[in-house]
Formats: C-alpha cells, sequence, structure tokens
C-alpha cells in the first residue's frame, strides 16, 4: 500500500511495542505524511495491520487534531492562537496570512499550496507569536517575518 | 539572586546534546552510584529531595515511586510524560532540546528503582523533530552500555520507546496518556487504580514529567539533601519557569524554589515591556488562578506561596499581562482552549465549554447582560468537581479566578438590565 521505506517503518513500529496497536499514533503518522491526508484505504490497511476494526482506526484519526482525512495542502501553516502567543501578537499574524494568502483559517489554497489554521498552544510561548509550517517552527514572528518565510519556501 | 542552572547547567555547551559532553560533564556517574544502590535506598534519596512533580499536580515523586508494587509479577513500566501543552510551558521542550542524556540517564535510574524494563518517552507530536534528537541520544547511550541488556554489568535491562501523539492537550493527563499508548483515543479512565497500580496495558506504570526526570540523575549524585537545601522546607530544589507575555526578555529560566516571582519578571525578564505597569499573572500554566499585581507581588515561586495567594506553581509557565490587558479577552481567549481540548468523555465539561465559549461570545458581541455573567458563574459550579477528569477543573479556574479580581473587565461588558422597549 505504502512505498518501500515507509512499509518497512510500518514493519518495525510493530515490531516495537508489547502489543502492536500501541503503533497505531506513529504509523498513522507516516501514512499521513506519504498521502498528503488520512484516506480510507490507508484506515483499511491500518486495522488489517493491527488486528484492528476499521472503526477502531477511524475513531483515532477522528481524535487527534494533527490528523486529517482530507487534503492538508502542501504547506500546513499553523499559527498559534493561544494565550501567549495572542499576548504578543497572534491575531495580526493570522489577518496577515488571512489577507496574504484570501483564505480564512481551516481553508485550503485553490492551488492546494497552503493550508491556514489557528492552533492551540505550541509549546513555544517564550517565543511568541509562533507558527508551524508542517512540522518546523517559527518563532517570535512580525508580518514580514512570515513574508520572508513564505518566500522561502521552495 | 539569579538563575541557579542545575538542569540547564549544559545548555550553553557546544555539542550539548552529544553524549561525550554528556560524560565529560558528569553524565552517568548518577547511574554507576544508583546500580550500587537498593531500589529503597534510592526511592529514600529521591524522598529527602523534596521533589515534586513537574508535570502540573506537584506529587512528592519518591512517594509516587513507592507505590509502584515491586513484587508484583506483572511487568511494569516507566512512563515519561513529554505531552507538555500546558499553555505558557515550554520548558520539556529544552530539557530534551539541549540535554536529551540528562533525560535518559534519569530515566534509566527510575526505572531500576521501581524494576521496569521498559519505558516510553510519550512526546506530543508537535515536537517531531525532537524525536531524532532522542533517539540518536538513546543509540549512543546503548552504544555505550547504559542501555539495553546488562547495564555497566548490573543484570538490569532496559529500552526506552520515543513515542509521539498526534495533538491533543488531554494526552497530557496520565490516563488518557495510557489510554493513548495503548493506540486508542486519550480518554481518561477513573482514578483510582492509579497508574502506579493498574497503569498501562493493565500493569504497574510509574508517570513522571521530563523535568522532574531529569532532576533525579543530581539528586542521586549529590543526595536528596544537597537538592533539598537549594529549595525551601517543603519545596526542594530548583524549577524551570516559561516565562511569557508581556516581558522584556521572555525565556526559560531555571531558579531555586522560593524564588521571588516580581524578581523572575524584572530581572531574568528585564519588566514589563515598553514600560507599563502590572496588571496580571498567570504563573503556573493556562490551568491555574490568575493573580493580580499586589498578590503578585506577594507571591514566591513555591508550592506554599502560591497557594497563599489563591493560585498554583503547577507547570511553571508563567504568563505576564501588563495594564493595557483586557481580562475579559484573554479569559475567552482560554476557554476557547479548553473547549477545543476537552476529549468529549463527561457532559459538564464538553457542554459547559461550549456554552461558556457561547456566552462569552454574546458578550463579546455587546448583547451580553448581568445574567449572563450569573450563569457563567453557574456553569462554572456545575462544572467544578463533577467532571470526569481534572480539565473540568482547569476550565473553570481561569474564568472564575478572573472575575473575582477583575470584574470590571466583565461589568463594563453588559448591560445591568435587560432594555425595555420605549413607545416610539
Ligand atoms: C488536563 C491535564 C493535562 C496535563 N498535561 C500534562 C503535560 O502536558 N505534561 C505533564 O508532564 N503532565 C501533565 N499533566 C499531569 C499528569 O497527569 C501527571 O500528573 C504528571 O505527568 C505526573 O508527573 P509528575 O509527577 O512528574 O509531574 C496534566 C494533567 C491534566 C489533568
Ligand atoms: S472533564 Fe473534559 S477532558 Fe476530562 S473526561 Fe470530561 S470531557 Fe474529557
Ligand atoms: S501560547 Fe502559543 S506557543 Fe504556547
Amino acid at each position: 500500500m505504502f512505498s518501500p521505506q515507509t512499509e518497512a517503518k510500518i514493519d518495525a513500529l510493530i515490531a516495537k511495542y508489547p502489543y502492536k496497536r500501541s503503533a497505531i499514533l506513529p504509523i498513522i503518522h507516516l501514512a499521513q505524511l506519504e498521502q498528503g491526508k488520512v484516506t480510507e484505504e490507508a484506515i483499511h490497511y491500518i486495522a488489517d495491520r493491527l488486528d484492528l476494526e476499521p472503526v477502531e482506526v477511524y475513531e483515532v484519526v477522528t481524535f487527534y487534531s494533527m490528523y486529517f482525512m482530507e487534503e492538508i495542502g502542501k504547506y500546513h501553516l499553523q499559527v498559534c492562537r493561544t494565550l501567549s502567543c495572542m499576548l504578543c501578537g497572534a491575531e495580526e499574524i493570522t489577518a496577515h496570512l488571512e489577507k496574504k494568502l484570501g483564505i480564512k483559517p481551516g481553508q485550503v489554497t485553490p492551488d492546494g499550496r497552503f493550508r491556514l489554521s489557528e492552533v492551540e498552544c505550541l509549546g513555544s510561548c517564550a517565543t511568541a507569536p509562533v507558527m508551524q509550517v508542517n512540522f518546523d517552527y517559527y518563532e517570535n514572528l512580525t508580518p514580514e517575518k512570515v513574508d520572508e518565510i513564505l518566500k522561502n519556501l521552495p | 539572586m539569579a538563575e541557579t542552572k542545575i538542569l540547564t547547567a549544559r545548555f550553553d555547551l557546544p555539542n550539548s546534546t552529544s553524549i561525550d559532553t554528556y560524560l565529560k560533564t558528569g553524565g552517568y556517574q548518577a547511574l554507576e552510584k544508583a546500580l550500587k544502590m537498593t531500589q529503597e535506598e534510592i526511592i529514600e534519596e529521591v524522598k529527602k529531595s523534596a521533589l515534586r512533580g513537574r508535570g502540573g499536580a506537584g506529587f512528592p515523586t519518591g512517594l509516587k515511586w513507592s507505590f509502584v508494587p515491586r513484587s508484583s509479577p506483572k511487568p511494569k513500566y516507566l512512563v515519561c510524560n513529554a505531552d507538555e501543552s500546558e499553555p505558557g510551558t515550554c520548558k520539556d521542550r529544552y530539557l530534551m532540546e539541549k540535554d536529551p542524556h540528562q533525560l535518559i540517564e534519569g530515566m534509566i535510574i527510575s526505572a531500576y528503582a521501581i524494576g521496569a524494563n521498559l519505558s516510553f518517552i510519550y512526546i506530543r507530536g508537535e515536537y517531531w523533530y525532537l524525536i531524532a534528537v532522542l533517539e540518536k541520544a538513546i543509540e549512543e547511550a546503548r552504544a555505550r552500555g547504559y542501555l539495553g541488556k546488562n547495564i555497566l554489568g548490573s543484570k538490569f535491562e532496559l529500552d526506552i520507546i520515543v513515542h509521539p501523539g498526534a495533538g491533543a492537550y488531554i494526552c497530557g493527563e496520565e490516563t488518557a496518556l495510557l489510554e493513548s499508548l495503548e493506540g486508542k483515543r486519550g480518554h481518561p479512565r477513573i482514578k483510582p487504580p492509579f497508574p502506579a497500580v493498574v497503569g498501562l496495558y493493565g500493569c504497574p506504570t510509574l508517570v513522571n514529567n521530563v523535568e522532574t526526570l531529569s532532576a533525579v540523575p543530581h539528586i542521586i549524585l549529590k543526595g536528596g539533601d544537597w537538592y533539598r537545601q537549594l529549595g525551601t522546607e517543603k519545596s526542594g530544589g530548583t524549577k524551570m519557569f516559561s516565562l511569557s507575555g508581556h516581558v522584556n526578555r521572555p525565556g526559560n529560566y531555571e531558579v531555586r524554589m522560593g524564588y521571588p516571582l516580581m524578581q523572575l519578571i524584572n530581572e531574568e525578564g528585564g519588566g514589563i515591556r515598553d514600560g507599563k505597569k502590572l496588571k496580571a499573572v498567570i504563573p503556573g500554566g493556562s490551568s491555574v488562578p490568575i493573580i493580580n499585581a499586589e498578590e503578585a507581588a506577594r507571591c514566591n515561586l513555591d508550592y506554599e506561596s502560591c497557594q497563599s495567594v489563591g493560585t498554583m506553581l503547577a507547570s511553571g509557565g508563567v504568563i505576564v499581562m501588563d495594564e493595557t490587558t483586557d481580562i475579559f479577552e484573554t479569559t475567552f481567549n482560554l476557554i476557547k482552549f479548553y473547549k477545543h481540548e476537552s476529549c468529549g468523555w463527561c457532559t459538564p465539561c464538553r457542554e459547559g465549554t461550549d456554552w461558556l465559549v457561547k456566552l462569552f461570545k454574546k458578550i463579546k458581541s455587546g448583547s451580553g447582560t448581568q445574567a449572563d455573567l450569573e450563569l457563567i458563574e453557574r456553569l462554572c459550579v456545575n462544572i467544578e468537581g463533577r467532571s470526569h477528569c481534572p480539565l473540568g477543573e482547569a476550565a473553570v479556574l481561569p474564568i472564575t479566578s478572573a472575575m473575582k479580581r477583575f470584574p470590571e473587565d466583565f461589568t463594563k461588558r453588559v448591560r445591568k438590565t435587560l432594555p425595555v422597549l420605549q413607545p416610539a
């Protein structure tokens, strides 16, 4: 179902835990990284590999905020909206991105390049305001810095 | 007074993550010492240190360790809680990023003390980049014989699995964390039984925070008494505080327990931004009561002093707000957080946080009345003490404390009485 590299990682994860169901979160991460979202097929496949019912995988996928069943987009811009970031200007960062990209939080640009999200505390409060682009942290943001970051994304 | 760098001592060294740097600066000596001690002796030393859990609840660490039934025939597990998602808190991240071996050594000693042969680091999924840092350090430790079978010839065996979460604040709560680690939705379990007795896969499990475990090597190497005297009588040692919000130098600072809060803000933090005055502080992460400037002036950073001004030390996330801050807005921000993070298991928290957000929205839009504020208070009463896990309580404390200490920020938003239609 996945690339040989991902399959090898899944095999290793399943072997690593005392009970293979424990491998479910890292496996869903891998599936999403490879396919850009969590697909129905992936859910069935993971259920099969872990001897679970598909619904047991589905209920996990829908519980955690990092998993998406719709296309994420190439770059997921996740601006922290929680208190420390708000005190340091997070709303301004989000407004700037909304204007620049022409989308609201929860939306994807028509070309599929950017998804904008407001997320909860990213554990980077002392370097607020903060956003994560996919897995990379960008801290002490200003609107100018945001422009620079977007410009430099390949 | 200034910072007292115990846990953060290696942070500024070049290559601080490498095992060679760690070994050159006294690393893994505590483990060698611990392996020559009995399990009871280690637990005794930790009890003496007055170390209390740094994840939020502040439970005495040595006492918690002594609850693990070591004679149980079941396997025992150690789980390091690296979920760090309490708003305002960002210390565990740097403990892992800058000194992963300190955490690993603490985990090996702790696992030895309770007789665990497998351990986990449950790390929030957003800290993805740290997985590689931790796994590299684990490999280094294994290559030198500190992990794996027969550690330093002692017949003790331990492995560490780094396990990423996937975005859920509730998975920081220890029983929800265990559910999540078992591959399920992160719904908290009923306590008792406590994880020390029935934890991961139904087996005795010790759950400790990253910072708690990172302190263990120092306690073993230099002694519990030494660690304790760094802090106050009841709150031993040092603690990391994440300072954020309206200060000139936000950052993570390690100070002795009992350090004055205003000194942290004014000296380490360089004072309030733009020369403004202080209005409010949340001293222990978003879930603890907010205090005003007068209370902050009386507050020292230890468990007892925080309690004496009506708040809690908890995770040590110090959020500072200047005189221009609207406490209605900051409270609204937090209640949205709790609504988003409510796991949905029990009605008071799931429905209550949703209602609270609706009421705050209404008040913000300008159509709120005094009756809405009273309804908010009643909702809080009905969530507090009636929820399945402490998240419900955590959602309420920021609101009730804010309304009590800064009532004008709320009352000025609402109309006193319902408007009466006037004939044209
Ligand atoms: C809603 C909620 C969230 C929590 N989040 C965390 C967390 O992110 N990290 C953490 O170490 N402890 C967290 N805790 C506390 C844990 O339940 C537990 O007390 C702690 O991991 C025990 O370790 P300690 O004694 O070393 O602090 C949370 C508790 C609750 C109720
Ligand atoms: S109090 Fe909230 S987070 Fe805790 S079990 Fe109930 S719904 Fe879930
Ligand atoms: S509040 Fe934004 S990172 Fe913590």
